[in-house]
């Protein structure tokens, strides 16, 4: 897919972005809400038209093969919802017989981590089994690719762990994914590249170690001390120092740095405590580029 | 809900008004009338020739009674009066009149000023010692006369027609489009106008379960005159496919499932109530008439009492022709603004 642009109206949602997603991998589309990742992956699914760019998806357009298209991908929609009084077991059979196909719906069931509620009706499903249905509808068609959109948004910690054991199950099983999260987690955790998606555009991408690698800053050594302690170590060495809230942070360009720093601390004669040796996150990182907070842990209002 | 609607519902409404007009089955009219001749022959004659009409049925109020405040005490609006001295006066041949008490916004008004007219008339040929020239010979349309039953049974099947398919669709369209499952569904080889064809045929079947019940209910709870026919079979086609069409039109032009379901009952009830339902669609005043003309239900039951009672196929064929028409442009608009995807 290269130079993807959507508008609606004067709001530029997708600008121009360009990206490929390989064989077997789970890529996560990251990025705070409104930042365009729902816009793109409804372009990739084929449910919305796009303004500008080449977009290919398993060789076809997917605006004008979206019929062929979707007999090969399963997607599971932000704020995944079903018929109200359909039963898990119901939705596989129902879906296998729109897709003309033969599945064993215990099999899905058994994929998915939903054997135990496999006979409720959907509206009576907690949040993660409402999506793990999702998942379950989305293998139906014994798909290549798959796209989830948002798929743990408003889950418990508890919940949204068993949704990332069944997206693993996926990749093992070699599908493809293409996830998007605001979670920076969820991406650390699931995805082998990462394109960091901002007001429409891709700022960065990567996996996580290669993107922190590169916008990281490395190593840090922290170590509780008064200012007079960051002056001693600064003036002692090439280093960057920084106090703050009686913590000296010291950004080490090699590891051996670290041996250096602490020899200074010992030599210093001043008190100090509790050494800790940190490496960015993808969250720092994200921070950094992204230069605002995601936003915490509530559901996403309204489209992405 | 929707099997509520269209299968028990209806038989409830049978049931309930075809007990209330059964009463009064007869045609008979109740008439009070008060005799201040002391009940002498020719007074007596009189009466019985009013009750041997058929058509009202004399109860006598006695001759001590204000008759007026009597009829008012007794929220009665008819009454026929015959004065003292009726017995003397005839035989003498002195004119001299029957008062009728009567409001001429009644609808029975008519059939007690008939009636009475009609054999004051006979007790003037007699006295004149003539004989009548002019005789009229009472023929009806059909051997068999109808009933109120009858004229329900098609009705209420105009309304399971109308009521369940419009009231579920326009709930399903908006909810689906709320939750995205029309987007789910996109997602899958279903297309849009399979997807409403489906709901058509569940419709359709729904309704053909609901007229053999309705059918049954009205032939033997209350004896209904049904011609069955293959004419019926258009009506039962063109019904769910024009109501499952308008209903999902409504819901997806709404942009909220509240919403909807105002535009929907906006639609639905005026159309329950005046396109002959529940009463004959003549029976109302002109103006309501004409509104009537323009809601699709009332072809739908009026072609059903053409065919259904009047065995009147040419009439049948000019509603079908609208049923027809009004369907193909409501399901082409629903299958334009039902969205399955986004643009």
């Amino acid at each position: 897919m290269s130079s993807l642009r959507k508008s609606y109206g004067k709001l530029q949602a997708v600008d121009g972005i360009s990206f490929e997603v390989k064989e077997g991998e789970i890529f996560s589309l990251l990025g705070p809400n409104g930042a365009g990742k729902t816009t793109t992956i409804e372009i990739l699914e084929g449910l919305r038209e796009r303004d500008a760019g080449d977009v290919k998806v398993l060789g076809v357009d997917p605006w004008k093969e979206g019929y062929a298209l979707h007999k090969s991908i399963g997607v599971i929609p932000q704020g995944f919802m079903f018929l109200p009084y359909i039963t898990p077991r119901e939705a596989i059979q129902y879906y296998a017989a729109l897709f003309g196909v033969k599945v064993d719906p215990e099999e899905i069931l058994r994929k998915v981590l939903l054997e135990d509620a496999a006979d409720s009706y959907f509206m009576r499903l907690s949040g993660g089994q409402k999506q793990k249905v999702g998942l379950a509808l989305a293998l139906v068609n014994t798909p290549k690719l798959v796209f989830l959109d948002e798929p743990t948004t408003g889950l418990d910690p508890q919940a949204r762990r068993a949704v990332w054991d069944v997206i693993r199950n996926l990749k093992s099983e070699g599908i493809s994914v293409l996830l998007t999260t605001h979670y920076l987690e969820e991406a650390e955790e699931l995805a082998d590249t990462v394109a960091i998606m901002d007001l429409g555009k891709i700022i960065t991408s990567g996996s996580p170690q290669e993107i922190i690698a590169k916008h990281g800053t490395g190593e840090r050594l922290r170590v509780r001390g008064d200012p007079r302690l960051a002056d001693y170590v600064r003036n002692n060495s090439s280093l960057q120092v920084e106090h703050e809230g009686g913590v000296v942070t010291v950004l080490l360009k090699h590891k051996e740095d670290a041996l250096k720093v602490l020899g200074l601390i010992e030599g210093s004669g001043l008190d100090w405590g509790d050494i800790t040796m940190q490496h960015d996150s993808l969250e720092d990182v994200f921070v950094r580029l992204v230069g605002r907070q995601l936003e915490g842990e509530a559901p996403a209002s309204g489209a992405s | 809900m929707g099997l509520f609607f269209s299968l028990a519902f209806p038989i409830i409404l049978i049931l309930l008004f075809g007990a209330i007009f059964s009463g009064n089955g007869s045609g008979t009219t109740q008439v009070y009338a008060q005799n201040q001749d002391n009940s002498s022959a020719v007074s007596l004659q009189f009466i019985q020739a009013l009750n041997s009409s058929g058509s009202i049925q004399i109860t006598m109020v006695s001759s001590s009674q204000n008759f007026s405040q009597y009829l008012l005490a007794h929220s009665a609006s008819e009454g026929i009066l015959i004065p003292a001295g009726f017995q003397a006066d005839y035989l003498a041949h002195i004119p001299l009149n029957v008062s009728v008490y009567g409001d001429p916004a009644s609808s029975t008004n008519g059939i007690v000023l008939g009636v009475t007219a009609g054999v004051i008339n006979g007790f003037n040929l007699l006295a004149a010692h003539a004989s009548a020239i002019l005789g009229m010979e009472q023929l009806t349309i059909k051997s068999q006369s109808y009933k109120y039953i009858d004229f329900l049974i098609p009705g209420m099947i105009g309304f399971a027609v109308l009521v369940s398919p419009m009231f579920a669709l326009v709930n399903i369209s908006s909810q689906y489009k709320r939750d995205k499952i029309f987007k789910q569904l996109s997602l899958t080889p279903l297309t849009k106008t399979e997807w409403l064809i489906s709901k058509i045929l569940y419709y359709l079947t729904i309704t053909v379960a609901s007229f053999i019940l309705m059918s049954a209910f009205g032939i033997f709870a209350f004896g209904a005159h049904i011609t069955f026919t293959v004419w019926i079979i258009p009506f039962l086609v063109l019904g769910p496919f024009l109501f499952v069409s308008l209903g999902m039109l409504v819901g997806s032009i709404s942009n909220s499932v509240e919403s909807a379901a105002v535009v929907g009952n906006l639609i639905t009830f005026p159309m329950m109530f005046l396109s002959g339902t529940f009463f004959p669609v003549n029976t109302m005043p002109t103006y309501l008439q004409t509104i009537a003309h323009v809601l699709p239900l009332f072809y739908v039951i009026e072609g059903l009492n053409n065919v259904m009672i009047y065995g009147n196929i040419n009439a049948a064929l000019v509603d079908i022709a609208v049923l027809i028409t009004t369907s193909v442009i409501i399901f082409g608009l629903a299958v334009k603004f039902f969205k399955w995807r986004e643009d």
